[in-house]
């Protein structure tokens, strides 16, 4: 039986001129042929639909449904993205707002669970089940069927050759028999001539294969709904716990509910960079990350170390080192020396050597509200123009700086805001470019005054914090499996030939006239080949043992 | 080590310069070719023409090749004419019809200027204490490597000399632009690299790559040639001394899907390294955008390989534009499109 394909398949056309050519008559068998597919679809409903749905089955949508899903993955490069990027989105809306406008009508700022995106992809999935389950019945029942008859006329096939040998055709038909058995071929006798064929495994790679593309798909649609991913900030010696309140940001799945995390605990003890210096630039360069981290479990304590390419596998999690940073440790006291704020602040590195942004809200304690802002210098030099700057990533001379402004931070309005924001807009600065005072600049372990009286602010303590992700991918080992089968299929059905062959005896005056032939479903280059290979391994059986 | 680093260099500039040589030798055999088509040629053409497919998967197909070679196999222990007979068959390099002196010579060069190229890899390798392939100017430095590899590879298994002048081309341009634009010095490696997914990932991509590089070689002289078939016109006479559109297009096919084998692991490797790096093995970041729109790309090749109407010139355009879309990726999305995969070095 043939592999069954598309009306479009180009065998299609091969398939109806062999047949027209074959004078033998074919078993019937339940495939679509040529003709089939050239006729008229009957009229009505069911007809239509009937012809709707070959047409959504045939090569030519699956081709243009392939290429317009290329064509329609590639206005997600070029516009950030909302889940991968989501402050370039803003940033893109701040830069371009009448273009964002049109853009997000289009859903091209969530192209891939866009509209139009889904339906390529979900048409040309029902295209590909279409296509796989007719075949899959259709392979099912070859794999059991005998090879076809013997076409009437060899010579117009594939690697045609004939020879003569001295023997009688029971005997040569037996030992071809034989060589194709050996060489794997199911083999069929149909009067004196064999068929055989091989390579069934093609056909099965090839549905394999796009059986797995659906597996992939399925697995994410299915599996992906019970997961989740948070992010969260942890600096040394803090402790995180997995509860769905202590996130910094979490994105649950579809069917997720919170009875499914699983309680932890993680403290960071240390963060320890480790960086080399590019002899040319002078440049700072990262070699090493490695956090060192304390999992409770239980009650149960135990050292851990997370870097970069080692996540770390805890209770059904996966917990990743995204990020890190420093976080100082600073201490705000009021005017009556009573201390209002004491605790790490993480800082958002800027750049290569650090030097990193923080953002500093005392909303009580104070005369009034404080807002800070200003940035970290872990190596700071002064530069000619009386700006700092940092010269390498470690706290070899660390320095603070920053603007205060007071008034309403707008903590109280229930609205949430973004900690490492601070909108200035209605505040007052009290230091800084703008404000009567100088901005505020300290060294660790120093105290410096806040204007007005308002208060002294102390550089404690400088720590690190690392940012982590901790992520339940419950798709991950189904995907894997389906994208290794994808593989596997792709490379068998690529790399099998399947090809068929024909030994065709005729009793001569003085032996056998022995014809071969072969044909091929799909590319096959090696075919011809393999009819020579075959001929004169059978040549050789039947040559007379002349040892002498 | 210093020392190592300028070798390298030295290396690439001398492999560049015999690779100079070697393509004004592939082009000035073009040339020729084109002032003296053989008999031969034209009648091997005219064969190869007739053949839709070169194993001619329709037994229709296969009787016309019959036919059009004139064998009609009726005489005991008679071998088919068939195109495996002929030159472009040929295994081991051994010189078909047409071949020139300045072919041969331009073949020995080739393979100097890649013993050259090899040497840069590798030294740059040790150099740097690690896979030569962690930034822009390495990973072009390997990639053409590997394609000049496979060229000379294929060679040895099929007489695919007439693409010398094009691989050459390709390979002396993207060592100048690599070695002038993306050129840095060694540094060590970001953390984010440091996994051993860094060099099954990126050394199987390369060499999809130089499948790739090859296979559109070989659609873009299909189409040359097909254009040359339709028109009946002279146009260029090197033209007809090149295997038919169709041998071209069987064979750019088997050079395609080695490469998109390779590219199919690509994508699941990166996709494990991700998982490893970034917590997520997927997650639309532009380097993945592009690898999946490649590897789309191709399975529609495969697919218009396959499709009444599709067969012939449009599969070469897709198999064109999928090795765009290659150069494109490592370029243009590596420069200028943000995402994680900034490790260009510059
Ligand atoms: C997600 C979409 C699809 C992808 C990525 C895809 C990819 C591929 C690839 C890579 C191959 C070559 C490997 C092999 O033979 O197994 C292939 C072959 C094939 N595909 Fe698909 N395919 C898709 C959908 C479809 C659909 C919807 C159909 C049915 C209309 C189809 C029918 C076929 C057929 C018949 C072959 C064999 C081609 C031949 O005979 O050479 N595919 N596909």
């Amino acid at each position: 039986m043939e592999p069954l394909r598309p009306s479009d398949h180009i065998d299609a056309e091969a398939l109806a001129a062999e047949r027209a050519e074959s004078s033998a008559e074919r078993e019937r068998s339940g495939e679509a042929s040529a003709a089939s597919a050239i006729a008229q679809p009957a009229l009505g409903v069911v007809g239509w639909l009937r012809f709707a749905w070959r047409q959504l089955t045939s090569m030519r949508t699956a081709l243009v449904l392939l290429l317009l899903l290329a064509v329609a993955a590639i206005p997600g490069s070029l516009v950030p993205q909302r889940s991968a990027d989501p402050n370039g989105v803003v940033q893109y809306r701040r830069n371009n707002p009448e273009l964002y406008d049109v853009l997000n009508t289009l859903q091209v700022f969530d192209t891939y669970t866009s509209v139009w995106f889904s339906a390529i992809y979900l048409l040309l999935f029902v295209s590909l089940i279409g296509c796989i389950i007719p075949r899959t019945v259709h392979h099912a029942r070859a794999l059991r069927a005998a090879p076809p008859k013997t076409p009437a006329r060899l010579n117009r096939l594939v690697g045609y050759r004939a020879t003569d040998a001295p023997a009688d055709v029971e005997t040569a038909l037996e030992a071809a028999r034989a060589e194709l058995r050996r060489r794997r071929y199911r083999v069929e006798r149909y009067g004196d001539s064999l068929s055989a064929e091989r390579g069934y495994l093609r056909e099965t790679g090839n549905l394999v294969f796009h059986m797995a593309l659906v597996g992939v798909l399925a697995t994410i649609g299915f599996a992906g709904g019970f997961g989740y991913n948070g992010q969260k900030v942890i600096v040394e010696g803090q402790t995180f716990v997995n509860q769905l309140g202590t996130y910094d940001s979490f994105n649950p799945g579809r069917f997720f509910d919170d009875v499914r995390l699983d309680p932890y605990g993680l403290r960071l003890d240390e963060f320890d960079p480790e960086y080399g210096i590019d002899r040319t630039t002078g440049q700072a360069q990262p070699l090493d990350f490695t956090a060192t981290l304390t999992e409770v479990t239980g009650g149960v304590e135990r050292e851990r170390q997370l870097k970069v390419n080692e996540p770390l596998s805890i209770a059904g999690t996966t917990v990743y080192l995204l990020g890190n940073g420093f976080a100082p440790v600073i201490t705000i006291r009021n005017g009556d020396g009573q201390v209002v704020f004491d605790e790490p602040v993480p800082y958002l590195p800027q750049d290569a050597n650090l030097t990193s942004l923080g953002i500093i809200k005392v909303p009580q304690g104070l005369d009034e509200q404080l807002g800070m802002i200003g940035f970290l210098y872990p190596s700071a030099i002064q530069l000619d123009s009386g700006a700092l700057s940092s010269v390498f990533p470690e706290p070899d001379q660390p320095v603070l700086t920053f603007n205060a402004f007071t008034g309403d931070l707008g903590l109280d309005d229930g609205v949430s805001r973004n900690a490492y924001a601070l909108d200035t807009d209605g505040l007052t600065p009290i230091a800084g470019r703008d404000a009567p005072a100088e901005p505020l600049v300290l060294g660790l372990g120093q105290t410096v005054s806040l204007p007005d009286g308002l208060g002294t602010v102390e550089f404690r303590d400088l720590r690190r914090f690392v940012s982590i992700e901790i992520h339940h991918d419950p798709t991950q080992t189904g995907v894997l499996i389906f994208s290794l089968l994808v593989l596997g299929g792709l490379i068998v059905s690529l790399f099998v030939p399947r090809r068929r062959l024909w030994v065709v005896a005729t009793s001569t005056a003085d032996g056998v006239r022995l014809e071969y032939a072969g044909l091929a479903r799909g590319d096959d280059p090696g075919l011809e080949q393999a009819v020579a290979d075959l001929a004169d391994a059978h040549s050789q059986r039947l040559a007379p043992t002349l040892e002498t | 080590m210093e020392n190592l680093v300028a070798y390298s260099l030295v290396a690439v500039y001398s492999a560049m310069g015999v690779y100079t040589i070697a393509f004004i030798l592939f082009t000035l055999d073009l040339a020729k070719r084109s002032a003296a088509p053989s008999a031969a040629d034209a009648a091997e053409a005219a064969r190869t023409e007739a053949a839709p497919v070169l194993n001619a998967s329709s037994a229709s197909a296969a009787g016309a090749v019959r036919a059009a070679a004139g064998g009609a196999a009726t005489a005991t222990a008679v071998r088919p004419t068939s195109s495996r007979a002929s030159g472009l068959d040929t295994p081991g390099g051994a010189a078909p019809v047409g071949a020139t002196r300045f072919q041969r010579a331009a073949v020995a060069l080739a393979a100097l200027g890649w013993l050259l190229h090899l040497g840069a890899v590798l030294t740059r390798g040790i150099a740097a204490e690690r896979v030569p392939w962690a930034n822009m100017f390495e990973f072009g430095l390997t990639a053409t490597a590997m394609g000049m590899g496979t060229f000379l590879g294929a060679l040895l298994w099929k007489d695919v000399r007439y693409l010398g002048a094009y691989i050459s081309g390709f390979t002396l341009l993207s060592l100048g632009i690599v070695t002038t634009n993306f050129y840095v010095d060694v540094v060590p490696t970001p953390p984010p690299l440091q996994s051993s997914w860094l060099v099954i990932h990126v050394l199987v991509a390369t060499l999809a790559t130089g499948f790739f590089a090859i296979g559109a070689g070989l659609s873009i002289m299909q189409l040359i040639r097909s254009r040359a078939a339709a028109s009946k016109a002279e146009g260029l006479r090197f033209v007809h001394t090149l295997p038919g559109a169709s041998a071209l297009e069987s064979l750019a096919y088997r050079v395609n899907v080695v490469g998109f084998v390779f590219w199919t692991f690509t994508l699941i490797a990166g996709a494990i390294w991700a998982e490893r790096a970034w917590g997520r093995y997927w997650g639309w970041d532009t380097k993945e955008v592009w690898t999946f729109i490649i590897w789309t790309l191709f399975a529609g090749y495969i697919h218009a390989r396959a499709t009444r109407g599709w067969r012939g010139d449009r599969s070469a355009w897709l198999a064109i534009i999928g090795f765009s879309a290659v150069i494109f990726n490592y370029t243009v999305v590596n420069l200028f499109f943000k995402g994680l995969h900034s490790y260009s070095g510059l």
